[in-house]
């Protein structure tokens, strides 16, 4: 039966952790009480993207978006909205600058997006295979299995230009015409889900919001490469992403669509779980299989290459979550379609997790050849409390600080490697001029060092090196020989080590030596952070004129370094001050600076 | 791999043990379901499970301490997760951390005295949007406030 009308309630994990699942249970109520129940269905959907102004409920078919709905809020939804028709106008987007917004069209944040990847993620209920199927899911796995022959689908997949989404950009189609070649016998199809990169969830949404997609692109991959069996690899700390897949694993299988005999073809298919157990050096291929083996998770020399001698030693396939939601589309659609989206070098859509410093965080998916000045101003708003841009990291700890001059190259593979940094997995982190950049490579080497399996020398001691190297500047004890050194160093890690975790560690650190090189001189000549992060170098200084003496300030002085009399200007003892911040931050008339 | 009352292995434990001991790789999957069950990995469980699966127990250690996942030591009743990704840092988290120490008393990886909270830095939970973010025992704080955590310790006291 036809419903009058759906109410979408994004299910993702920021919305979530707002409150949305009793966001749903009172709309259920209301609606209930209202009496209007069986007209009206509501759907709990994967990841809408707009994670800032969450909880997102969105009402069909008009297709009203309520942002940072409240369980509060549902009863006049449904008084108002559903049961009178009169749209709530203070729970729309824009509404405190008085420039409501009915629908997405006018939302600035969702201009520009283009969505294959994500195009279920927030309009499907990610728990029933009937509404993949009816957007057209596992369409793409029939034609594949009575259409085509599995060297067809290779070429399809290497005409479309597909490239691998989770860090070094492999073409797709190559990956699998080299499985492929391998004489027959057991193959494997791996989904690498360990999205560990810290800063980005393109995956974890994708997986929560649209798991059947996975499913389907494994299966086609698996008959491509004459696989039987697939494993996706995901990070533990992703329930509800898990519990996604295994209940979508169990309707595939009632459904025929997997395991022996799929949809009668005579092609056989099935996929197991397996968990990552948090170790980010798991990204890496052959280190993610040697974990799905129940082994320590360390890389071993390529080649022989995975899709040579991979799992247990047989070929196998590994791609990513987000490249694998792109098959079913190229399928469908002809490669010829996909190909022409993007640029010459980089074809069809990236996803970014855009967090940080921006307005408007959350999931975005835009064409490969956007520009950062369009993600971040015209997509994210700009930067919050309209500070001053500073940089943009992509790729995570593996990638490089991109600075402003750089705010209008359209992003490719190409475009990001040629200014030092990488596509990597999707995680893209704005930075504005209170952030620190010695102390932000000093983050992310201390995440590598931590997360390096230590197998290597060069990416085991360079890089503990480096972050002393780092730590030494951010406390003001650098010189410009560690400079030279840092360089080397860098140098040397990127040539020598092992896998991609070390050849790519020190990233961070050369973008930031080429781009941002004066701030490093500012740390180590003038022992001065323009940023006020590295507490080291901060100096707090009362002005007498500011100063009204109201010894609020040396009230909340946990050492007691401040001193004065009361309406009388008050002075901060450098001796006894341990630059805690409480005084700047009491202050009412902004008498204290910080520098 | 101290400190905690002994653990016994439970009827489901075993099961699971035992339809998992004929596939290959089955150890990590298996540690999975050890710390699911006791919240953290207890030394005479790990015992067992070297008989049960015939693997040799330095294996065993050597896989355990290798994953951040994995604990030797059990959390308190309410483990508080801080995210320390760079979403997070540069939103605060460390401060988040400085706070929760100071009002807990106790450091990262550790438990308070009567057992109720213990903190954690963990990387990435994958929802940078709601910078900076919390987990207490499965609940996700989004855009935690350091003046506001005593206010959410609190409310865990109070359940306990």
């Amino acid at each position: 039966m036809a419903f009058k009308n759906y109410i979408l309630v994004c299910g993702g994990t920021a919305c979530d952790s707002g409150r949305g699942v009793e966001l749903t249970e009172a709309l259920r109520r209301e609606i209930e009480a209202a009496g209007i129940a069986e007209d009206i269905q509501i759907v709990r959907t994967g990841c809408l993207g707009f994670c800032e102004k969450g909880p997102i409920v969105k009402v069909l078919p008009e297709g009203t978006f309520y942002v940072s709905v409240k369980p509060e809020d549902a009863q006049e939804i449904v008084k108002e909205h559903l049961v009178k028709g009169r749209v709530v106008d203070r729970l729309l987007y824009n509404h405190k600058q008085g420039k409501s917004l009915v629908g997405v069209e006018g939302i600035d944040f969702y201009q520009k997006q283009f969505r294959i990847v994500l195009r279920n993620c927030g309009v499907i209920d990610p728990t029933k295979i009937e509404d993949y199927i009816a957007r057209d899911g596992y369409k793409a796995l029939e034609k594949v299995l009575f259409e085509m022959k599995p060297d067809q689908v290779i070429d399809e997949v290497l005409r479309s230009g597909l490239r691998g989404r989770g860090g070094a950009g492999f073409p797709t189609g190559k990956k699998w015409q080299f499985a492929a070649a391998q004489p027959a016998g057991q193959k494997y199809m791996v989904c690498n889900a360990d999205e560990g990169d810290p800063g980005a969830y393109m995956d974890r949404s994708t997986l929560e919001g649209d798991p059947h997609s996975i499913l389907e692109a494994m299966t086609i991959a698996g008959y491509s490469i004459g696989a039987s069996k697939g494993f996706i690899y995901i990070r533990a700390e992703y329930p509800l992403a898990i519990k996604r897949l295994e209940t979508a694993i169990a309707a595939s299988h009632e459904y025929g669509l997997l395991g022996e005999n799929i949809l009668g073809s005579g092609f056989s298919f099935d996929i197991e779980l397996r968990f990552g157990a948090g170790a980010f050096v798991c990204g890496e291929e052959t280190a993610l299989l040697a974990s799905i083996e129940g082994e320590r998770g360390m890389p071993r020399p390529r080649p022989p290459f995975p899709a040579v001698k991979g799992l247990w030693g047989r070929p196998t396939v590994i791609n990513n979550v987000e490249t694998l939601a792109n098959i079913p589309v190229i399928i469908l659609k002809g490669a010829d379609w996909f190909n022409k989206i993007g640029t010459e070098d980089s074809k069809g859509t990236k996803v970014f997790a855009l967090t940080g410093k921006v307005k408007n965080t959350g999931l975005i998916e835009v064409p490969m050849g956007t520009t950062l000045r369009e993600i971040i101003f015209d997509i994210g708003g700009g930067i919050k409390d309209d500070r001053k841009f500073k940089a943009a990291q992509s790729g995570g700890p593996s990638g490089g600080m991109i600075p402003p001059q750089y705010l209008d190259v359209p992003i490719d593979y190409g475009a990001l490697a040629k200014i030092g940094s990488i596509m990597g997995s999707g995680g893209l982190i704005v930075m504005d001029e209170t952030d620190c950049i010695p102390d932000i490579a000093k983050f992310y080497l201390d995440f590598t060092v931590d997360e390096s399996c230590g197998k290597c020398a060069p990416c085991r001691i360079g890089g503990r090196k480096l972050l002393n190297y780092l730590g030494r500047i951010c406390e003001g004890r650098g010189t410009l020989e560690d400079i030279e050194n840092m360089r080397k160093i860098s140098d040397a890690m990127c040539r020598a080590s092992l896998c991609g975790l070390g050849q790519t560690a020190s990233n961070p650190v050369r973008s930031s030596l080429t781009y941002f090189m004066d701030e490093y001189l500012e740390h180590i000549n003038e022992g001065k952070c323009r940023a006020g992060k590295c507490k080291k170098l901060i100096r707090y200084k009362i002005d007498p004129e500011k100063c009204k003496g109201c010894t609020l300030c040396a009230r909340n002085c946990p050492v007691n370094a401040i001193s004065g009399s009361v309406k009388q200007p008050h002075v901060i003892d450098q001796s006894k001050c341990i630059k805690c911040g409480a005084c700047f931050d009491k202050c009412k008339f902004n008498a204290i600076s910080r520098g | 791999m101290s400190g905690n009352k002994e653990e016994k292995l439970t009827p489901e434990l075993e099961a699971f043990i035992g339809e998992w001991k004929s596939k290959p790789g089955n150890l990590i999957m298996v540690l999975h379901r050890v710390q699911q069950t006791y919240g953290y990995i207890p030394r005479e469980i790990v015992f067992k499970v070297s008989e049960m699966l015939n693997v040799p127990l330095a294996k065993i250690y050597g896989v355990v301490t290798f994953y951040n996942f994995f604990k030797l030591k059990k959390a308190g009743r309410y483990n508080i997760q801080v995210c320390m990704g760079t979403a997070c840092y540069l939103r605060g988290g460390e401060d988040i951390i400085k706070e929760l120490e100071k009002i807990l008393g106790c450091g990262v990886n550790c438990t308070t005295e009567d057992g109720l909270f213990s903190i954690e830095a963990v990387r990435c939970l994958g929802c940078c949007g709601l910078a900076p973010v919390m987990v207490v025992s499965g609940e996700v704080h989004g855009k935690v406030v350091a003046s506001k955590l005593p206010e959410i310790i609190e409310k865990y006291r109070k359940l306990a």
